[in-house]
């Protein structure tokens, strides 16, 4: 029997030929802590680390992506704990100009398809966009990863998804992730490993793969995995052999086939991720404040998206729109570009790279009964202030803003000033 | 506490009605009230503290017992307080139908021994029976009654008889 993409990369990992089921030691080629939770893990390892804490120092290193600058002291305590244990042993901190941390791994190029990440975010799994394996794991088990360079991990059974048809012009990747939180609600795929395949996937931009995956989280799955394309090969300037796909007889626990084909733009209204239905139903949702960022839809291409969306709009009087490029590289992009100044005039607040809108509220909470539309990927009660969040890609977003209720972009296009 | 792969002692088997008890969450293992409890040793008296039809299970609990339960026990928050406070009041293994995934890290972290016993029947093992679980391979047996589930992996064992993941760690 053949393998999957994740039973390959363990395999590699491990030294072992491991299958679903199995309980490996896995070598990890990035050891990551980000400022949320990384002083635990300094913590650890100076309880536990003995002198030599530190296995790897060119694989080991910590992001800070939560609260940049910090504006909490406990944050600020915590930022600088790990600065003074970074120092002692000569790591690497991607400090709080930097960006977030799943993001750099990518975009530094550190993350290639095949290889290990671990850290303490829970979106590491975000690595599966690149054909990688990520995974967000506890104080613990990262502090060991630190030390010893492994981790254990039980090799998820793999789920293969085809996603048939292509969705309709103006839908986003957001949009066909929402698809897959309609059909798999956030319980059916949990503990999952998911394969991706189809005609939207094998054209897929790098962002759009990195967008989809963000929100296997939600799903409950271990990782959403997509083959990399010839987009992917591109940016990491490999061939296909040195990447890792799946083999034709590999072994799936379920397979599923889910219709996108002529896709109309979603939207997860409050308080679930997966309560999922198109944008057209809440046209009469005024909207308080929009939020444009986060791991989920804070790139480049996101960012690119809106500016040329807001270019000679105006954002709706009354309405607040927040936006946060997820690395300092995009937003010096941004900024290069003039795209910045496009988003700037239509009204918007631009932040410092991180992830601003749903950890720790950096670019500002909502209050009770503020309807906010963002491009993040959580909307539980609590999760971005006291408000209620509706999910959407980037269009929604635009259009919500200017429009001051829920709209598509197709809505959008009529009002072109 | 102790570190053989055959342990003997009393069963507690948590039941919902005729049922063995399924969907056991960390906040009715543990309650977040009790979150900012740091030292082991304390976090006993509440375990199950918050679990309809066990919550005097603290003060009933003896240390040797050994815990049953149904499907995808622990699911919920990542806290270890849920696996400690069995291993403060002496309790010496849980089993159960499935565990939720990160419980089940913690408790392999731990050093704390679970085991899992897909498909067992619901009234094969009763209150207080005097039962031998056998780490090694897997079964869970009272006389002639028994019943086979997953053996520990060797992972799992290396951390169990190291005493936890550092501890293991150090002997490496
Ligand atoms: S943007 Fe939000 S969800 Fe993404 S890594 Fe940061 S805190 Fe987590």
């Amino acid at each position: 029997m053949g393998r999957t993409i994740v039973e390959k990369i363990m395999s590699s990992h491990s030294g072992d030929d491991c299958r679903a089921g199995d309980v490996a030691w896995i070598e990890i080629d990035n050891r990551t802590a980000r400022d949320f939770a990384g002083a635990s893990v300094v913590g650890n390892l100076e309880k536990y680390g003995g002198d030599s804490p530190i296995d790897d120092k060119q694989k080991t290193f910590f992001t800070f992506d939560c609260n940049v600058p910090a504006n909490t002291i406990p944050y600020a305590n915590n930022q600088h704990r790990i600065r003074l244990f970074a120092r002692k042993y000569d790591l690497k901190v991607f400090d709080v100009d930097a960006g977030i941390g799943s993001h750099i791994v990518i975009e530094d190029k550190f993350g290639k398809p095949g290889t290990t990440t671990v850290g303490t975010d829970s979106h590491l799994n975000i690595m599966g966009s690149v054909g990688a394996f990520g995974q967000g794991m506890g104080d613990v088990d990262i502090a060991y990863a630190f030390k010893t360079g492994n981790v254990w991990f039980e090799v998820p059974h793999t789920v293969k998804v085809t996603l048939e048809g292509i969705p309709a012009q103006g839908t986003e990747a957001k949009d066909v992730a929402l698809a897959m939180l309609r059909r798999f609600n956030n319980h059916e795929l949990l503990g999952k490993a998911v394969e991706f395949y189809g005609p939207w996937v094998e054209k897929a931009t790098i962002e759009d793969c990195i967008t989809f995956s963000s929100l296997a989280t939600e799903m409950g799955a271990i990782i959403g995995m997509i083959p990399p394309n010839d987009n992917v090969l591109g940016f990491f300037d490999i061939s296909r052999e040195e990447a890792v796909y799946a083999d034709s007889d590999a072994e799936y626990s379920e397979e599923y086939i889910l219709d996108i084909n002529g896709l109309e733009p979603l939207i997860a209204a409050p308080p679930s991720p997966s309560n999922v239905s198109p944008v057209s139903e809440h046209s009469d949702v005024k909207v308080d404040g929009v939020f444009i960022g986060s791991c989920t839809n804070g790139t480049y291409q996101d960012l690119k998206y809106a500016a040329e969306l807001l270019k000679g709009r105006k954002v709706a009087p009354g309405v607040m729109l927040k936006v946060v490029p997820a690395t300092r590289e995009t937003w010096s992009r941004l900024l290069d570009e003039g795209l910045l100044k496009d988003i700037f005039n239509a009204g918007g607040i631009i932040s410092n790279a991180g992830c601003g809108g749903c950890a720790s509220g950096q670019i500002g909470m909502t209050g009770e009964k503020e309807i906010q539309v963002s491009t993040s990927n959580r909307n539980f009660k609590g999760k971005q202030g006291r408000g209620n969040t509706y999910l959407a890609g980037i269009g929604t977003a635009v259009a919500s803003a200017v429009l001051g209720r829920i709209a598509s972009v197709h809505e959008l296009k009529e009002v072109r000033t | 506490m102790t570190r053989d792969m055959i342990l003997r002692g009393r069963l507690w088997v948590l039941k919902s009605g005729e049922n063995l008890f399924s969907d056991i969450d960390t906040d009715m293992i543990y309650h977040n009230a009790h979150l900012a409890v740091t030292e082991i040793e304390k976090m006993g008296q509440f375990a199950l503290g918050n679990l309809d039809g066990y919550k005097d299970f603290a003060v009933k609990a003896q240390p040797g017992d050994i815990i049953l339960t149904g499907d995808n026990f622990g699911s919920g928050s990542s806290r270890q307080h849920a696996v400690d406070c069995f291993a403060a009041l002496g309790v010496q293994a849980v089993i159960a139908r499935s565990f939720g995934a990160i419980y089940k890290r913690n408790a392999i972290n731990s050093g704390f021994p679970i085991m899992e016993l897909p498909g067992l029947p619901d009234n094969l093992f009763e209150q207080f029976d005097e039962v031998e679980l056998d780490l090694e391979k897997g079964v869970l047996s009272k006389g002639e009654k028994s019943f086979n589930g997953n053996p520990m992996s060797k992972v799992a064992r290396d951390i169990y008889l190291a005493g936890g993941l550092f501890q293991y760690a150090e002997q490496m």
